[in-house]
């Protein structure tokens, strides 16, 4: 590999490893694209990095001015990374009950930590901080649920990454949370490979997530609707936190240590590799293991995790 | 067909704090008027101004989005399980 002058440079290209040993199928294959291999450790460094370069091209975002996201943890590591390599102060808004070693990463990056109520989720987040910037209109506001840069990093970088390393996909799965990943990607391979199924796995939301004061806060992501979400994608599925779980852990037999969501991921990817006859099945793993660790989501017994994931955000 | 409902948080005071009630419906739009009828005041959190169901609430069969089933159209079978989750913000 070539010398790189910026650790930024680094970001994206990441590697693919196939994992059918994983797969309740003899005759599918299942593929992950490992985004933990980031440097900032997390698939969110492409959209923080659309991002920030975006807004600095078209003068949104000026050298010395203050970022502030809404983030449940690895948009807001991303942004933090960024932010400290090229001289920019970032404050996150981050709900109070996500795994302690978010909260350190971002304080590695010397990010300003402003809570929210943990009962109110990421959406409590969002508002949150929408109200903070509404307060500050100096400052950059990225808003990842609805910067088009988001998806736009996918469609330029994860697409066509699978595209060159895996042509032989059938099946597109990851996760469903700003929606950037499946609608950038989603759209690219769509429109190299128009037969290529593109699957959605909810979180597995506890009760905590779904306790909600009021359904009218609600919220679809404007990266979601501005991309024809509902059209693009042919399934949609939740998985439980059992299932996540149990997966997480057998990911560990191919030598992959992954963050909970990723396990989740894979238990949609092995759903469609036991109701398809035959395919290729890629799936994204959004991050390691190793800002979960102190969920103990490996090594306690399984109904203990299961019960605390309805209290912590795992995402 | 007799299926059971899973209600978010949000709902279960609207029917008498019961996480899970049983409904009858041969297709997820008759299961939803049924809880409707049976639980009233479950309409405010449901139903659209247009008739349909709100866009912020998401339908589940047996853990799949009925949007890319057959929507309200899509049959439910005995025994079925369906959940009701307001659309969140995920992503970390």
């Amino acid at each position: 590999m070539p010398v790189v002058g910026s650790v930024l440079d680094l970001i994206g290209n990441t590697p693919m490893v196939d994992i059918s040993a994983l797969s309740p199928n003899p005759d599918v294959r299942i593929v992950a694209k490992l985004e933990g291999a980031n440097p900032g450790g997390s698939v969110k460094d492409r959209a923080a990095l659309y991002m920030i370069n975006e807004a600095e091209q078209d003068g949104r975002l000026k050298p010395g001015q203050t970022i502030l996201e809404s983030s449940s943890g690895n948009t807001g590591i991303a942004l933090a990374m960024i932010a400290k390599v090229k001289g920019y102060p970032f404050k996150v808004v981050l709900p109070e009950n996500v795994s302690v070693e978010r909260r350190q990463a971002l304080e590695v990056w010397g990010a300003e930590i402003i809570d929210s109520p943990g009962s109110e989720g990421s959406n409590g987040a969002m508002r949150r901080a929408k109200a903070i910037v509404a307060e500050h209109p100096d400052w950059f506001f990225p808003y990842q649920y609805g910067n088009p840069a988001n998806p736009r990093a996918h469609y330029e970088g994860t697409g066509p990454e699978i595209w060159r390393d895996c042509p032989e996909i059938t099946h597109f799965i990851a996760g469903l949370g700003t929606a950037g990943t499946l609608m950038g990607t989603g759209r690219f391979l769509r429109e190299r490979k128009p037969e290529v199924q593109i699957w959605a796995i909810e979180p597995p939301a506890g009760e905590l997530v779904d306790g909600l004061k009021n359904i009218d806060e609600g919220f679809v992501p404007e990266v979601f609707e501005d991309n024809d979400g509902y059209e693009l994608l042919d399934r949609r599925i939740i998985v439980r936190p059992r299932e996540s779980i149990e997966w997480l852990r057998r990911m560990t037999e191919v030598g992959l240590f992954v963050g909970i969501s990723s396990g989740a991921i894979m238990a949609g990817a092995a759903k469609c590799a036991s109701e398809i006859e035959r395919g290729v099945i890629v799936t994204i793993v959004c991050d390691g293991g190793w800002k979960y660790l102190s969920t103990e989501a490996w090594t306690l017994p399984i109904d203990e995790v299961v019960d605390r994931a309805t209290r912590i955000i795992y995402f | 067909m007799t299926a059971t409902v899973r209600l978010p948080t949000i709902m279960r005071s609207n029917a008498g704090g019961q996480t899970e009630v049983t409904v009858e419906g041969a297709t997820i739009g008759e299961v939803v008027d049924d809880l409707i009828r049976q639980f009233p005041g479950t309409a405010t959190h449901l139903r659209a101004p247009d008739g349909g169901v709100h866009k912020f609430v998401n339908l589940y069969l047996n853990d799949e989005d009925v949007r890319y089933l057959q929507k309200l159209d899509t049959p439910v079978g005995e025994g079925d399980k369906i959940s009701i989750l307001p659309a969140v913000a995920g992503g970390a």
